[in-house]
C-alpha cells in the first residue's frame, strides 16, 4: 500500500497543528461557530445528536493492521467503544469531544492518517474498487490513479469552497464496484484500441434529493492528462454552480441545466488552455506511485479446491460462506475473503474496539497485514491462503464476522439514521435490524440469491437507496412519525440504475412484511433460480408488486408490554434511541 | 492597513461600493485612487479611462462576474480586486486564478470583503498577493495565516510545478507497509 515519504507526513502534520490552534481559537471565541464550521467539516468534523461526529479518511478503503488498531484504540479511549464504517470507505465515530480531536488527528497522523476533505464542499475521500489490485477481471489497478487523484486534491487552494460537496470514484475493473456513476466525477480506465490506457470520465451522477446516472462527458481522456482535465470540470463547477440553493447546489444539477454537451463544450475550452501544462502526469510519478501497490510475495501455490471440498460437504455453514463470501482471485492457490460487519441484529458497519484489533491480528496472520473497506460496509482480506480458509472461517465464526450473507438481503446498507444524524426523519438501524431478523434464514437468503437492499434515514441518502435493488427512505410525515417509502429497481454498477417508489409509504413495523411481499412477488414470477431479482423487476416492471404489496391489509402495530408495566405504542418505540426529534 | 506581499502596508486605494440609490452610471468615482465596481468600470469606461491610465483606477470583481468579460483592459490596471461576499463563496478563487493564469494579469491582485485568517493561505496560491482583513480581525494574527504550510501537492499560481515534478520522492520499492508485515 502506499507509504508517506516526508512530504506527506510533514502536510498532515501541519495540518494537525493548523486545527490544534483553530479549535483554540473557537474554544476562546476568536473564531464565530459560523466560521469555524467549515473549517472543522474540512477537518471530517461534524455535529450531530450526541456531540461531535468525526469521519476519518480511509483513503479508497485500504488500510494496514496498524491503522486498524489505531481505530481501536480511537474508539476506546475517546469514544464509546465502537465505530461505524461507511458507505464511502471511511469510518465515523460518534461520541467525541471537541477539546480531544486534535489529539486524535495527531494520534491519527502517527499511523498515516487524517480526517481531511471528508466532510464540508471540497473534494472528498477518492473512493475504489474494494477488489482492486485482485479481481480477475481487472484492466488496470486504479489505487495508483486514486493515490495521484488523492494527493492532487489534498489542500487543492482552488476548490476548498466549492458550491457543494464532491464526491470521485474510480474503476479499473471491467465489472464496476465502486459505483462509478453515482458519483459527481466518476473515472472508468480503460484501454485504446492501440493499448494506450485511459479514462472513460462520467460527470454529474449522484443520489440525494435529485438521483442520476452520471452522463459521460468523454469516452477517453489518456493517462496523462487526467489531472487537468478533472481540473477543468472542477473549475466550471466552482465558477457555475448553484450556490442559491443548497439543494441544488451539486454539480449534477449544473450538468442538467446546462446540458451535458454545452458543459462539455466549456470543460473543453477551459482544459484547451491547461492539457500538457504543468499538471500533466508523468510515466515516471505514474510509476513511482504504481510501485506501493506491486502486491505481497505471493507463494507460488496450486489450487486448494479438493480440501475445501471435502470440508464443504460436511459442513453447510462453512460451504455458505465459502459460496457467498468468497470470491475467486487472480493468483492461483490464494481467494478473497470478505468480513460481514453485517450479522443480523447488530448495526450495520458497526465494529467494537475489540472486533478491530482482532481482525487486525487476522489481517497480520492471513493476508499480509493489510484491508479494504467495501462500500457495502465490511471488509476485505484480499490476499487469503486457499489452504488457511478453513482456520480463518473458524476464527472469523467465533468473532461473529463470518455471517455467509455477502450480496444476499441481510447484507444491508444503511446509514445511521435518526439515533445519531440530525438531518434524518426516521431511523435506519433499527430498521435494518428487524428486516435482518424476519429474513435471518440463511437457506431462504440463498434462495433469493443476489440482491441489494439499502436504507437512508431521509432523502439526502447517505444509504444509497436509490441503487438498491430494494431501497427503503426514510420521509417524514405530520407529528415526527416515521414513515419509510420503498423504492424497487435501483443498480450499481455496469447496469447503474435508480429505482422507482412502490406507492404509498410504509409505517416502520410494515416495512418487514412489504419486503416480504415483495419477495413474494419475486419467487412467484422469475423464469429460474438463475433469473436475479433485479432481472425479474426489469422484465415484469413495478405493476405486480405494486399490485401484490397494497392488496392486502397490514397487521396493527403490535403493542408492546414495557418492562415498568406501561403499555407504549408504537412497539417501535421499545428500541431505545436517543433522538432529539422523538 | 492591508496586508500586501507578505508585509502590512498603507492602503492607498478606496474601494468604492454602490449604495442603494446609485447605479453604475450615476454614481461618482470620488477623486484619489479608487477601485471601482466592474459595472461602473463598463458604463463609465471613457471618463474613466485616462485616470486609469494615471494608475489612480481599480477594479473590482463581484463573486459573479468575470474578468474574462474585459479581456482588453485587464493589463492596464494597477490593481484588481475580487470580492467575497462570504468566505463559504470559493469563486474568487477562480477568478484569480483566471486573472493569473489565462488574462496574465501581473498586478496587484486583492481579496477583499469576507477575508479572514484561514483563507489566505488558498488565497495565495491561487494568485492573490494584497489582503483586506475584515476591519473587525486582528490584521496581525491574520498575516500567520500564509504559515500554515510548508509544502504542497498541487501546481497553482504561487507555485508552477506540481511536487511530483520539483522533488525526488521515494518509491516503494522496499514497499513497506505502515503496519503488519513487509510486503
Amino acid at each position: 500500500m502506499y507509504c508517506y515519504d516526508e512530504y506527506d507526513q510533514t502536510m498532515i502534520d501541519e495540518r494537525v497543528t493548523q486545527f490544534r490552534d483553530q479549535v483554540r481559537r473557537r474554544l476562546a471565541n476568536e473564531l464565530t461557530e459560523t466560521e469555524f464550521l467549515p473549517l472543522r467539516l474540512q477537518n471530517g468534523l461534524y455535529m450531530q445528536v450526541h456531540g461531535y461526529m468525526l469521519r476519518i479518511a480511509i483513503p479508497y478503503g485500504l488500510l494496514s493492521s496498524k491503522q486498524m488498531r489505531m481505530f481501536a484504540h480511537i474508539a476506546r479511549n475517546y469514544d464509546r467503544g465502537y465505530g461505524h464504517f461507511t458507505t464511502r470507505q471511511n469510518i465515523q465515530f460518534n461520541w467525541l469531544k471537541l477539546e480531544d480531536t486534535p489529539d486524535i488527528l495527531a494520534d491519527l497522523a502517527s499511523v498515516q492518517m487524517h480526517a481531511i476533505q471528508t466532510s464540508g464542499n471540497c473534494i472528498r475521500n477518492i473512493t475504489s474498487d474494494e477488489f482492486a489490485g485482485v479481481a480477475q477481471d481487472e484492466i488496470v489497478d486504479p489505487r495508483p490513479y486514486a493515490e495521484i487523484l488523492r494527493q492532487w486534491s489534498t489542500f487543492h487552494p482552488e476548490f476548498a469552497y466549492l458550491p457543494r460537496k464532491f464526491k470521485i470514484a474510480v474503476s479499473g475493473a471491467k465489472q464496476d464496484r465502486a459505483a462509478i456513476q453515482a458519483h459527481d466525477i466518476g473515472l472508468a480506465i480503460v484501454q485504446s484500441t492501440q493499448g494506450e490506457v485511459g479514462f472513460r470520465v462520467f460527470v454529474g451522477g449522484g443520489l440525494g434529493r435529485t438521483p442520476i446516472v452520471g452522463s459521460e462527458i468523454r469516452d477517453f481522456v489518456p493517462w496523462q492528462h487526467i489531472l487537468t482535465y478533472v481540473e477543468s470540470i472542477l473549475r466550471i463547477y466552482n465558477q457555475f454552480g448553484r450556490r442559491d440553493n443548497k439543494f441544488k447546489a451539486r454539480i449534477k444539477i449544473l450538468v442538467k441545466a446546462l446540458g451535458i454537451d454545452e458543459f462539455r463544450r466549456l470543460v473543453e475550452e477551459d482544459w484547451a488552455e491547461t492539457k500538457g501544462g504543468p499538471g500533466t502526469l508523468t510515466a515516471e510519478e505514474v510509476e513511482r506511485v504504481s510501485s506501493f501497490f506491486t502486491g505481497p510475495s505471493y507463494e507460488a501455490l496450486l489450487e486448494h479446491d479438493s480440501k475445501l471440498n471435502e470440508f464443504k460437504v460436511d459442513n453447510r455453514r462453512f460451504s455458505n460462506w465459502m459460496f457467498s463470501n468468497v470470491k475467486p482471485h487472480r493468483i492461483k492457490g490464494y481467494a478473497i475473503v470478505v468480513l460481514s460487519l453485517k450479522k443480523p441484529g447488530e448495526t450495520p458497519g458497526d465494529a467494537t474496539d475489540t472486533q478491530m484489533d482482532a481482525i487486525a491480528d487476522l489481517a497480520d496472520r492471513y493476508s499480509f497485514g493489510e484491508m479494504r473497506i467495501t462500500h457495502q460496509q465490511n471488509i476485505v482480506f484480499a490476499d487469503v491462503r486457499q489452504s488457511d480458509l478453513i482456520a480463518l472461517w473458524e476464527e472469523l465464526t467465533k468473532l461473529e464476522l463470518a455471517s455467509p450473507n455477502i450480496g444476499l438481503l441481510t447484507d444491508m446498507i444503511s446509514c445511521p439514521g435518526a439515533e445519531f444524524c440530525t438531518l434524518a426523519n426516521a431511523r435506519s438501524i433499527p430498521l435494518a435490524k428487524s428486516i435482518a431478523e424476519r429474513f435471518e434464514s440463511i437457506d431462504f437468503q440463498h434462495d433469493i440469491g443476489e440482491i441489494t437492499l439499502n436504507i437512508s434515514g431521509c432523502m439526502n441518502a447517505c444509504g444509497q437507496n436509490h441503487i438498491g435493488n430494494i431501497g427503503i427512505t426514510g420521509v417524514e410525515k405530520k407529528n415526527h412519525d416515521e414513515w419509510y417509502q420503498i423504492s424497487i429497481g435501483g443498480a450499481e454498477g455496469n447496469d447503474c440504475s435508480m429505482g422507482k417508489i412502490l406507492g404509498p409509504s410504509f409505517k416502520f413495523h410494515q416495512v418487514p412484511e412489504a419486503i416480504d411481499r415483495i419477495l413474494y412477488v419475486y419467487l412467484r414470477e422469475r423464469v429460474d433460480e438463475n433469473e436475479r431479482f433485479i432481472e425479474t423487476v426489469r422484465r415484469i416492471g413495478h405493476q405486480p408488486f405494486k399490485e401484490h404489496v397494497y392488496a392486502a391489509e397490514f397487521d396493527e402495530e403490535p403493542v408492546i408490554e414495557r418492562l415498568d408495566d406501561k403499555t407504549v405504542s408504537p412497539a417501535q418505540y421499545a428500541v431505545p434511541f436517543y433522538s432529539p426529534r422523538f | 492597513m492591508i496586508i500586501k506581499n507578505n508585509i502590512l502596508v498603507e492602503d492607498g486605494w478606496r474601494v468604492l461600493r454602490f449604495n442603494e440609490q446609485d447605479t453604475a452610471e450615476t454614481i461618482s468615482v470620488p477623486e484619489g485612487k479608487v477601485i471601482v465596481p466592474l459595472k461602473v468600470w463598463q458604463a463609465q469606461r471613457d471618463q474613466l479611462l485616462t485616470r486609469q491610465q494615471q494608475g489612480e483606477i481599480g477594479v473590482w470583481f463581484a463573486s459573479d462576474e468575470r474578468p474574462e468579460d474585459i479581456k482588453q483592459d485587464v493589463q492596464n490596471f494597477p490593481v484588481i480586486a475580487v470580492d467575497f461576499p462570504v468566505f463559504s463563496d470559493g469563486r474568487g478563487y477562480s477568478i484569480a486564478y483566471n486573472l493569473r493564469a489565462r488574462l496574465g494579469f501581473s498586478g496587484e491582485l486583492r481579496a477583499i470583503g469576507d477575508v479572514l485568517r484561514d483563507q489566505l493561505f488558498y488565497m495565495h496560491r491561487v494568485g492573490f498577493n494584497a489582503f483586506a482583513p475584515r476591519p473587525d480581525r486582528d490584521i496581525h494574527e491574520a498575516l500567520k495565516g500564509f504559515q500554515d504550510f510548508s509544502e504542497v501537492y498541487q501546481s497553482s499560481i504561487d507555485q508552477k510545478l506540481p511536487l511530483f515534478k520539483r522533488a525526488h520522492r521515494k518509491g516503494g520499492i522496499s514497499n513497506a507497509t505502515v503496519g503488519g508485515r513487509n510486503r
